[in-house]
């Protein structure tokens, strides 16, 4: 058998490269395996979700369960094209910007260097290590003090905010973009505007494209429970939670919407993965 | 401050520190605050010094079943995902680009999914139908099914595989980066120096040439560790049975988000912010010693 290595190196036995390799298939499996559960569930006949004993793949595959979910979703009272209009707006909206403020931020600090940046930076870091569960509480009072229920700005406007865009933005603006290129536009007589937007931006690529699916995927999954109350202003995850909360009777359909949820983020990942990886080279910390 | 130099600066950064200072370093200061009030929300608050500390610490027995949980919790989550990252990393990244790319993709994909881990609550269900008690049973490991996710010996055990499957996120990212930016001519020299084996190669080599990124990830594995609570809650419920799956992030949910104890939820949140920080401080000082 001819091992799938990359480079040989003289360090390496062929027993370890073999031990290395059952290791990643074991875990592999144990990874893939309620993934194809959820891919195999989603395409089972009624019969097959309740065989006993259970069956890991399905035999006679069928729609069924996307027919169902397109049924419940046009009975729904609240039409299903209005929840998956609320997600799409919640995420454009809150991706677009954090993108903008973070990078405009992260410039100004690794660029810039303004005095007070470290600062700035070491309380973004700080940040990281603490869950923002601990921070729930206090934002709960300051959105309702801001007046901010039931709308959308609740869940929009702190996503802007998040701290781990800006810190992996700063760490590849640091070391990705040249001063000399930036000094270069400025004696071309550039304002700092458009030096930032036509020459910073342009070679960070892989960073802003990395705070998209960041973004993207912590709002895409959003059910905004906490803050949105009105019906008709609510989350397609939530929409989907309720539709799967219908407990046995929908276990083909919440396999269907499983699927469904996790298609998106996949896809938008597996289009960007080589920019995501180049951005998290940037990541480390010095110390 | 010469605001003619920096005045455009300022102008850069300032929507988003603005927000980040409305929506994360001052939450954290009045939390700190609140913790020393009595406060409902409709009611001023009323300062009650330290009696939300005095009571979690010695009359709360839950909240000790929570600390103890998360403890137990963070202490297996923790650590083991952040080694499994850094192995499965460092073995992806000697395999040929298309399967570097796909195996990339499988581990990273559990932790980006959302919702798709309570397809574990389907695998592991308490009846005949679920799919680990049927092959259980079937192989004669067991000969009733097992309730998985309501048995207090089980659901805690459940909830820590379910977590480790879908934590390969962040920090595996940044260790197959990590890996992948490191000079290829420190091999070669340490090849020629008499580095033995890959182990040796891993810990003289590899591990202190991607130190910055091992300080990042385990940063975020920390934090995820200690985070565990509302997904904890979508698989075993709430209140868990005889509290085996409480955390300290349910108990703050249940008295912030249920019983409007304001200011004891941010008591709970404080000593949260204590524990994290404090686990932090101790895994970089350890990070500071590799190699």
């Amino acid at each position: 058998m001819k091992l799938p290595i990359y480079r040989k190196r003289v360090t390496r036995s062929p027993g370890g490269d073999l031990a290395a390799l059952v290791i990643l298939v074991l875990l592999g499996a144990f990874m893939a395996l309620p993934m194809v559960y959820v891919i195999s569930s989603a395409f089972k006949p009624l019969n097959e979700l309740f065989l006993f004993p259970p069956r890991f793949f399905v035999r006679n595959p069928t729609l069924d369960n996307f027919k169902d979910l397109a049924i419940l979703m046009a009975e729904s009272w609240v039409p299903m094209s209005r929840y998956f209009l609320n997600t799409i707006l919640i995420t454009s909206l809150g991706t677009a910007g954090h993108v903008l403020l973070a990078s405009l931020c992260a410039f100004a600090i690794a660029k810039h260097r303004f005095p007070g940046s470290k600062a700035i930076f070491n309380l973004i870091v700080l940040s990281l290590m603490f869950a923002p569960e601990v921070t729930a509480i206090p934002n709960y009072l300051t959105i309702s003090f801001l007046g901010w229920i039931d709308t959308y700005s609740a869940i929009i406007v702190p996503a802007w905010a998040s701290s781990l865009g800006l810190f992996l933005m700063k760490q590849f603006m640091d070391q990705m973009v040249p001063d000399s290129l930036l000094e270069a536009a400025r004696i071309d007589g550039a304002g700092e505007l458009k030096v930032f937007w036509q020459v910073a931006m342009p070679s960070v690529r892989p960073a802003w494209l990395t705070l998209i699916i960041l973004s993207f995927q912590s709002l895409w999954g959003t059910t905004g429970s906490s803050f949105i109350y009105s019906e008709s202003l609510k989350t397609l995850p939530y929409a989907l939670n309720q539709i799967v909360a219908g407990g046995i009777a929908r276990a083909g359909v919440g396999a269907a919407v499983a699927l469904v949820m996790m298609v998106v983020p996949v896809t938008v990942f597996v289009l960007n993965q080589r920019s995501v990886v180049a951005t998290m080279g940037t990541s480390g910390l010095k110390e | 401050m010469n605001l003619k130099k920096w005045g455009i600066s300022y102008l850069f950064a300032l929507p988003y520190i603005l927000l980040f200072l409305v929506f994360t370093v001052i939450p954290v200061v009045i939390a700190i605050a609140l913790s020393f009030t009595s406060y409902n929300m409709l009611q001023p608050p009323i300062w009650v010094a330290w009696d939300n500390y005095v009571k979690l610490l010695f009359s709360d027995d839950v909240f000790l079943i929570a600390v103890k949980n998360t403890l137990l919790f963070a202490s297996i989550t923790g650590p083991v995902s952040y080694f499994l990252c850094l192995i499965l990393a460092w073995f992806i990244n000697e395999l040929k680009p298309a399967v570097r790319t796909f195996l990339t993709l499988l581990f990273y994909a559990p932790s980006i999914s959302g919702n798709v881990f309570m397809i574990w609550t389907v695998l592991f269900s308490g009846d005949a139908y679920g799919w680990v008690n049927g092959v259980l049973m079937r192989w004669g490991i067991i000969y009733e099914p097992v309730r998985w996710l309501t048995n207090p010996d089980t659901l805690l055990g459940v909830t820590i595989l379910v977590t480790l499957w879908m934590s390969l996120g962040t920090s595996f990212l940044a260790f197959i980066a990590g890996l992948q930016g490191i000079d290829a001519t420190l091999y070669e020299a340490g090849a020629i120096d008499g580095v033995p084996n890959r182990w040796q190669e891993l810990w003289f080599i590899t591990l202190p040439a991607m130190r910055p990124q091992l300080m990042f990830g385990a940063i975020m594995s920390i934090t995820a560790s200690f985070a565990a609570g509302k997904n904890i809650v979508s698989l075993v419920g709430f209140p868990s049975t005889d509290y085996a799956g409480h955390t300290v992030i349910t108990h703050l949910m249940d008295y912030g988000n249920i019983r409007f104890e304001m200011g004891y939820a941010a008591a709970i949140a404080t000593l949260l912010f204590i524990l994290m920080l404090g686990t932090q401080r101790l895994v970089q000082h350890l990070l500071r010693k590799i190699g």
